[in-house]
């Protein structure tokens, strides 16, 4: 019972993060027509930026600041770099974010080094804010469930209440016509890309201090929101919802859940002998599999569903 | 108001429009009339911004070549492309709202004024557009560009596949827009409503001018029509 508890709100808590990269990748993928390879490393500029500034000013202005900076410095990239680029055509944009990926990784272990930074929740939160069955639920992720949660309603707000966020509705699907009826369709580009970027660093700052500052970061959490959009549908933000909950339980329920196949067989009445070939394989538990376990879905998904859930049929 | 001279442009390496040149006045209603694939949608688009254009375009004395679409949106040019581009997943009024350049913007135009002169968009004002029906959605798009309170507004064969009941009500629309003043560019293959209510009207041949004149010289003119309107 406990187990089904805490694995439902740790899911969450990655659920959650993970929406927050998928989300806005979403958006910028149905502006740009390619996904950006550099998106995750947005998420770890985030982290950084926190950090350092966290280490001056605590960390409280470092939440606040820190994605503000990481979406100028997206805002930024997209005015000077990939609006340039994008003349060349979708190849040239995809290699761009790629070698930009790279790039920030080197820049993020130039400045801070290749180590692991101690970069902590603010004592404010860092107390157990219950215990279950004798197990413990920390406040920082309860934290982190209540800002994310808090941003998406804010953003959903604004897409689809304001006239900017209709404004941003139209011109990704339609830019010329927005653009015919005198809206600054390169200004409402770079602003979203902007905002995607400040959301990843944003993931990063609450992340941080959960999963770790290191320059690997962006590439394990990167990695695993392409998949998460892949199986939600590319371009459908309903879709990536979806994916970045099922992906968050499903990793959480697998370190959980401490069975293998052999448990299963047992069950079953059926039972190999210490020598069998196969023994390795049907001894595997799912803890030992959970880091593949949203790939084996993806390629699932590839398999029986390529448009993902929710996504549209190619036209 | 208007003044293009010499316009060239180009879909990679074709040469779409090779030196048009055309005036319209303020208030006037002209008519840009030519068989398929002349390259009537292609000067709209190169006024517009849409497709790179070479020459000379002057709106009211601003030179419009190297300028930006949404910049010469604001200038106070309307396009209303000829696909019925309708925001299909917004609503009605959601759509209507998107014409407008500003939320303060007072202009000759209200969303109430388009519901006057088309009932069926208020009754589904709140409706998504992809659900109205093709002669809805021409409706919608004009009245979407009126929104923006342009005095020139483009319009590339309005009544295109239409009942005559909906060219009828297209009829009126424009009639009602050369009341309050905007000068109109009607781009079109049919000659019955071009002929009723254009000043004035041009015949584009390929990639150019080849008649500009009354309504009346082009009904006397048969060489022309033969040449380069009947099919
Ligand atoms: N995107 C494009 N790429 C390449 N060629 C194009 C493109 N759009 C139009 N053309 C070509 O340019 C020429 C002029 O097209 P345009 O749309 O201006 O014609 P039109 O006079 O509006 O005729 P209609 O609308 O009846 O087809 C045509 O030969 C067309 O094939
Ligand atoms: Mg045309």
């Amino acid at each position: 019972m406990e187990l089904v508890v805490f694995s439902l709100l740790n899911g969450l808590v990655t659920g959650l993060l993970l929406f927050m990269l998928s989300s806005g990748l979403t958006l910028i993928f149905s502006m740009m027509g390619v996904l950006n390879f550099a998106h995750a490393s947005f998420y770890m500029l985030g982290a950084y930026f926190a950090y350092t500034i966290s280490g001056y000013m605590g960390f409280w202005v470092g939440l606040i600041f820190a994605p503000i900076l990481v979406g100028v410095v997206g805002a930024l990239i997209q005015r000077y770099g990939l609006r340039y680029v994008h003349r060349w055509g979708h190849v040239a944009e995809l290699v761009f974010t790629f070698g930009l990926a790279f790039l920030i990784e080197e820049v993020v272990q130039f400045f801070w080094g290749k180590a692991t930074k101690d970069y902590h929740e603010p004592e404010l939160l860092d107390f157990p804010l219950f215990t279950l069955f004798g197990q413990s639920f920390p406040a920082y992720k309860a934290f982190m469930i209540f800002i994310s949660i808090g941003i998406f309603i804010a953003l959903l707000m604004m897409l689809t209440r304001t006239r900017v966020g209709l404004i941003i509705q139209a011109a990704i699907t339609h830019p010329n016509t927005v653009a015919n009826l005198g809206h600054n369709v390169p200004l409402v580009f770079m602003g979203v890309f902007g905002v995607g970027s400040a959301l990843a660093g944003l993931a990063g700052v609450i992340a941080g201090p959960a999963l770790g500052t290191f320059p690997g970061m962006a590439f394990v959490l990167g990695s695993i929101v392409f998949v998460v959009i892949v199986v939600g549908g590319l371009g459908s933000l309903a879709g990536a919802f979806v994916a970045s909950l099922l992906i968050g339980w499903l990793q959480t329920f697998a370190i959980a859940l401490d069975y293998s196949m052999t448990d299963l067989l047992d069950l079953l009445g059926v039972s190999f002998s210490d020598d069998h070939v196969l023994r390795d394989l049907w001894s595997l538990s799912l803890p030992q599999v959970a880091p593949i376990l949203p790939y084996l879905l993806l390629i699932l998904i590839l398999i029986f569903r390529p448009t993902g859930l929710m996504g549209k049929r190619e036209t | 108001m208007l003044e293009v001279r010499d316009l060239q442009a180009f879909y990679g390496k074709s040469h779409i429009l090779q030196g048009v040149s055309f005036d319209i006045a303020e208030g006037e209603i002209v008519s840009l009339l030519g068989r398929n694939g002349v390259g009537r949608s292609t000067t709209c688009k190169a006024v517009m911004g849409e497709v790179p254009p070479q020459g000379s375009i002057k709106f009211r004395g601003t030179e419009l070549v190297g300028k930006k679409q949404h910049e010469i949106a604001r200038l106070g040019i309307g396009y209303v492309p000829e696909n019925r581009d309708v925001f299909p997943t917004l609503t009605v009024r959601q759509n209507l709202v998107l014409g407008m350049k500003s939320m303060k913007q007072e202009g000759r135009w209200s969303i109430d004024d388009m519901f006057d002169l088309f009932s069926n968009l208020r009754e589904r004002a709140d409706i998504r557009a992809g659900a109205l029906s093709g002669g809805e959605q021409q409706m919608l798009t004009m009245c979407r560009t009126l929104m923006g309170d342009p005095d020139l507004i483009m319009i590339d064969e309005p009544t295109e596949g239409l009942s005559p009941q909906m060219v009828e009500k297209v009829a009126g629309l424009l009639e009602e827009i050369a009341r309050r003043k905007v000068s109109i560019l009607l781009v079109e293959q049919k000659l019955t409503i071009a002929l009723r209510i254009s000043h004035r009207v041009y015949v584009m041949g390929h990639g150019h001018m080849v008649f500009d004149g009354t309504p009346e010289a082009l009904l006397n003119d048969a060489q022309i029509r033969s040449e380069w309107l009947e099919v």
